[in-house]
């Protein structure tokens, strides 16, 4: 399939969907609180650029925030589980009791401690929370599977553990990084958009607020124009992170071969 | 001709009771080409593990009268690391000890214009044939220079104009680095080719049961692979495999 087809049909198949709304929306005159058409929906977003924005931007400076400490914090753990078998035993049951929580559970008890003052640290916790396993568990797995003889191999040339890890088990380890990047960059956004919705009037900056604000005063069109935004932000994140993905493995790795079809 | 190494005694039995081989009473002189014949399964390869002290063994010593020479290992896979051109793949011994940038970048450049990859040096393994990330594995032993190499059936996974091209290039590698090499492989052809010396091994746990001695295979002219000579050679080292077997196919 050639490269402009593959852009083209999901922007007709779009654009078809969008025309179809608009003349649903306008031929049975749905009121505007249950369905807004399209054209009111930029209407919105043109009237609410500023405050969209300066929202978007509150929650988008959180997720990344809480996606690089996720990324910083889950390798490390799992370079220190790589060489302590004691750590692993001991850590991994509760990393995942922290992962299979429910966040939104959780996010009450977290903005209590917070005392609703330090809106922005009990947000990225909360981020941090969700977007972390899938880092800590996909770089163990990585570090893990480094190949039996190359360690041999490394070993009989008196390698120490330092170097084995360095330059055999990291490399090993970086397509499952990536992998679970791609994972927690989307996660993230979710943590932080969950964790606003918790903290309801207490975080009243952010984009999971803007949400919340203009479903009450049955703004809907407002609402679908952030929510147009966050999908078009988690969107962006993805390609930024396959992106990344690809320009680091393109040389060498099985997933970036070109595909024969 | 003094023992480079010398192994007495020598088993190996796994921690679930599986014994792999032995024990074994085996002396490889300096500059010999040892090859190591026998079933699938007889403890070759552990053999072979436990000579390169990957593996300690259960009972008996391996032992090297002369000191441990520099030991380079080549496995049946090419075992390349698949994020790193070539010439860092040849270079990884030296850099792992710590060789400077600039000697270490000659001296993998050398192993692998001998083994025929000028030229390669930038490729990634994946833009290689298998033959050719065969080239490169054997070009990371050389790279670290070895007074002893060992082999676990090296070209087993290779076509046989690949695998012929890669016996005659070790054989000239060995003879001009006087080399010793200690080889595993399960072809009665490889081993009568290559090799001044085949032992066989019986079905596990592996005990020698022939020591054959042959001739200088440098000596040997080419089209010696279609020579009566040959052939019997063959016949004697398939004959001593059959009777450890017991089978007379």
């Amino acid at each position: 399939m050639n490269a402009s087809l593959r852009y083209a049909v999901p922007l007709l198949l779009g654009i078809a969907v969008l025309c179809s709304w608009e003349f649903a929306v306008r031929h049975y005159n749905v009121p505007v609180f249950v369905l807004p058409a399209p054209s009111a929906i930029w209407q919105a977003f043109v009237e609410n650029f500023g405050t969209l924005m300066s929202a978007l931007w509150v929650t988008f400076r959180i997720v990344v925030i809480a996606f690089v400490v996720a990324l910083a914090s889950g390798v490390a753990l799992a370079v220190l589980f790589s060489q302590s078998r004691i750590f692993e035993l001991a850590l991994y049951p509760y990393a995942v009791a922290l992962q299979v929580t429910p966040v939104i559970s959780i996010a009450p008890l977290i903005m209590i401690w917070f005392h609703y003052e330090n809106i922005d640290l009990a947000l990225l916790l909360l981020a941090w929370m969700v977007a972390f396993f899938p880092i800590l568990s996909n770089t163990t797995l990585g570090l893990h599977s480094a190949d039996r003889n190359l360690i041999e191999l490394f070993k009989l040339y008196g390698a120490s553990r330092w170097q084995i890890l360095w330059r055999l088990q990291m490399p090993t380890a970086l397509p499952f990084v990536l992998g679970a990047m791609k994972i927690s960059g989307g996660l993230a956004l979710i943590g932080v958009i969950v964790a606003e919705f918790a903290a309801g009037s207490g975080s009243d900056t952010g984009i999971g607020w803007t949400i919340t604000e203009a479903g009450n005063r049955l703004h809907i069109a407002t609402m679908f124009a952030a929510l147009g935004l966050l999908s078009f932000v988690g969107i962006s994140i993805f390609f930024a992170l396959s992106g990344l993905e690809y320009a680091l493995l393109r040389r060498w790795h099985e997933s970036a071969l070109k595909k024969v079809q | 001709m003094t023992a480079l190494v010398a192994l007495s005694g020598v088993s190996k039995s796994f921690d679930n009771g599986v014994e792999a081989f032995g024990p074994v009473d085996l002396q490889i002189g300096s500059g010999e080409f040892v090859s190591l014949v026998g079933p699938s399964g007889c403890g070759k390869s552990t053999m072979l593990r436990v000579v390169a002290d990957l593996l300690a063994p259960s009972a008996g010593t391996v032992g090297f009268p002369d000191g441990r020479p520099e030991i380079a290992f080549v496995f049946q896979e090419p075992t390349l690391m698949p994020w790193a051109r070539a010439l860092e793949n040849a270079r990884l011994p030296l850099d792992l000890n710590s060789v400077p940038r600039a000697e270490a970048d000659a001296r993998a450049e050398a192993a692998l214009a001998r083994f025929g990859l000028k030229g390669f040096e930038r490729a990634f393994p994946r833009e290689l044939s298998g033959g050719m990330k065969m080239r490169v594995s054997i070009a990371r032993a050389l790279a670290a220079r070895p007074k002893l190499l060992l082999m676990d059936e090296p070209f087993a996974a290779l076509d046989e104009f690949t695998r012929e091209a890669l016996n005659d290039d070790l054989l000239s590698l060995w003879h001009e680095d006087e080399l010793t090499v200690l080889f595993v492989t399960h072809s009665v052809f490889e081993s009568s080719y290559l090799s001044t010396r085949v032992i066989v091994m019986t079905p596990r746990p592996g005990k020698i049961t022939a020591d054959i001695a042959l001739s200088q295979p440098t000596a040997r002219g080419p089209h010696y692979r279609l020579s009566p000579e040959f052939g019997d050679i063959a016949r004697r080292v398939s004959s001593a495999l059959q009777q450890t077997t017991g089978s007379t196919a």
